[in-house]
């Protein structure tokens, strides 16, 4: 407990670390997420392709490898990083936006068919029809499963720690490795910072989908 | 389903959505070919640098780290879908006692990195790596498919269970033979699909220092120097994704054959609900 306690700052900026990759990461996360989903339903037939390439390859890329390519293997390539933050922000974005396309399509998909055809009669264009009626009422119904990707959004960016951030398990490393006897508290430390931030994300995303399961 | 938000394209639509396809395939191709000219640059299409390939060891090496990988995966898989299963029980039991810690419990592993379980189990009790990756795995995701399974079983109609009990079956007995069985049934793709995400998450191993494929990677970088690291990388990667769209394919496909067995039989009971695989 002792080691918890007089580490705490260093906890407090691996948590702070944590929550900085895991906020920017998820907001670019959800705006290239929901313009590869509108490129999905797009008539483009370019873009329909570029996007589901792009989902199918980063859906079954391991995120381990996402960050080896951003961290180790860009680099080599001649695309230099100030700081590894931002190779870590790539890989994490670029992940996360594969399985919000997913989960925004498949919102797109459960919204009422006769809500496009009652906007197409009325005469409205594809733009229209997909930002003023389809994509409000989809986002709403896929509020709760996009709180558990950020979730998990937040669970992943645990790996940066590996790929030199130094954010909450980064940190708990370091800890680990300097406090040999006193492993176990450091960690469950470690993770009590992680549930700080999970917990509640959880809690929300089960309230939003009860309030939204009766609202339909 | 997509192509009712926008009408039949006409002439004129056909004509502006070929225009924006080349448009698009154009800007897509000329990205590959700015990648294709920095490998180049940095003299990574250079034969010699691909002729490792030929050279056995190194095959043997991706074969190790994929068989590591797949062993991992396959053990903690085995063991996590059982022990999820137990969780799952526990979880919707009628005993407070009983539910309420299990609850707990398991809101606790979900909510946390795997990584993290890997390295505690790693250096808390000073285990091997490969338990450590092992344990880690099984201990998140067989709280994953307890939950699973429990949105399975509250999915299925409520005269199930008082059929069930109607007939004298206790209540272990009716969860076991009537609600189990339907449960797992329906919730077959997401069982799959974390599948994949078990497969997946094996990779976590690298940072724990188990020689899975991309561990077995960055050995034979460090040994054969790092000019060979793309090329080694591209094919391991390459390795990686193809086997996970393979059983990601096997989902889908399994999913197809349950939707329409489902078709004839029970009525939905509910909308369409939007679901997506979490990372």
């Amino acid at each position: 407990m002792d080691v918890i306690l007089e580490n705490l700052p260093l906890y407090w900026n691996g948590f702070l670390r944590t929550l900085f990759l895991s906020v920017v990461s998820g907001v670019i996360a959800l705006v290239l997420g929901t313009l590869l989903a509108a490129a999905r339903v797009s008539p483009v037939a370019a873009l329909r392709g570029f996007s589901t390439v792009y989902v199918e390859v980063l859906r079954n890329t391991p995120l381990t490898i996402a960050f080896f390519f951003a961290a180790i293997v860009l680099p080599r390539l001649g695309v230099k990083f100030e700081q590894f933050e931002i190779a870590a922000i790539i890989a994490l974005s670029t992940y996360t936006a594969a399985f919000i396309a997913e989960a925004v399509r498949s919102g797109v998909n459960s919204v009422p068919v006769g809500q496009a055809e009652a906007a197409r009669s009325i005469g409205m264009n594809f733009g229209q029809v997909l930002n003023l009626i389809i994509l409000p009422q989809a986002l709403r119904t896929v509020i709760p499963p996009l709180i558990n990707i950020l979730i998990a959004l937040v669970k992943n960016s645990s790996v940066a720690g590996a790929f030199f951030v130094l954010e909450l398990f980064g940190y708990g490393r370091q800890l680990a490795n300097a406090n040999g006897d006193a492993v176990i508290p450091v960690l469950l430390g470690v993770a009590f910072f992680y549930l700080l931030l999970t917990v509640p994300l959880g809690i929300l995303a089960s309230t939003v989908e009860r309030k939204v399961a009766i609202a339909r | 389903m997509s192509s009712v938000l926008y009408d039949v394209p006409g002439p004129k639509a056909r004509r502006i959505s070929l225009i924006g396809s080349i448009v698009g395939s154009l800007l897509i191709l000329g990205l590959l070919a700015w990648i294709i000219m920095t490998f180049a640059q940095q003299g990574i299409l250079e034969g010699r640098r691909w002729q490792i390939f030929t050279r056995g060891d190194v095959w043997t090496l991706l074969g190790n780290g994929l068989g590591a990988t797949l062993s991992a995966a396959a053990l903690a898989a085995v063991i996590a879908f059982p022990l999820g299963l137990a969780l799952c029980l526990l979880r919707i039991s009628d005993v407070a006692f009983i539910r309420i810690p299990t609850r707990v419990v398991l809101e606790f592993l979900r909510g946390m990195p795997v990584v993290l379980m890997m390295l505690f189990v790693l250096l808390g009790f000073g285990t091997s790596a490969f338990v450590a990756v092992v344990t880690g795995l099984i201990l998140y995701n067989s709280a994953v498919f307890a939950e699973i399974i429990r949105a399975g079983i509250q999915s299925l109609p409520k005269g199930q269970r008082e059929a069930g009990l109607a007939i004298g079956l206790t209540s272990f007995k009716s969860r076991m033979l009537i609600e189990l069985p339907q449960a797992i049934r329906r919730m077959m793709p997401s069982l799959v699909a974390q599948m994949v995400v078990l497969l997946k998450d094996t990779s976590l191993g690298y940072i724990v220092a188990y020689g899975e494929l991309l561990r077995a990677v960055q050995v034979m970088a460090d040994f054969l120097g790092t000019q060979f690291l793309f090329p080694i990388f591209f094919v391991a990667a390459a390795i990686y994704i193809a086997i996970n769209i393979l059983v990601s394919r096997i989902a889908v496909m399994i999913e197809r054959r349950g939707s329409k067995k489902a078709a004839g039989g029970v009525a939905k009971a509910e909308p369409e609900k939007a679901e997506a695989p979490v990372p």
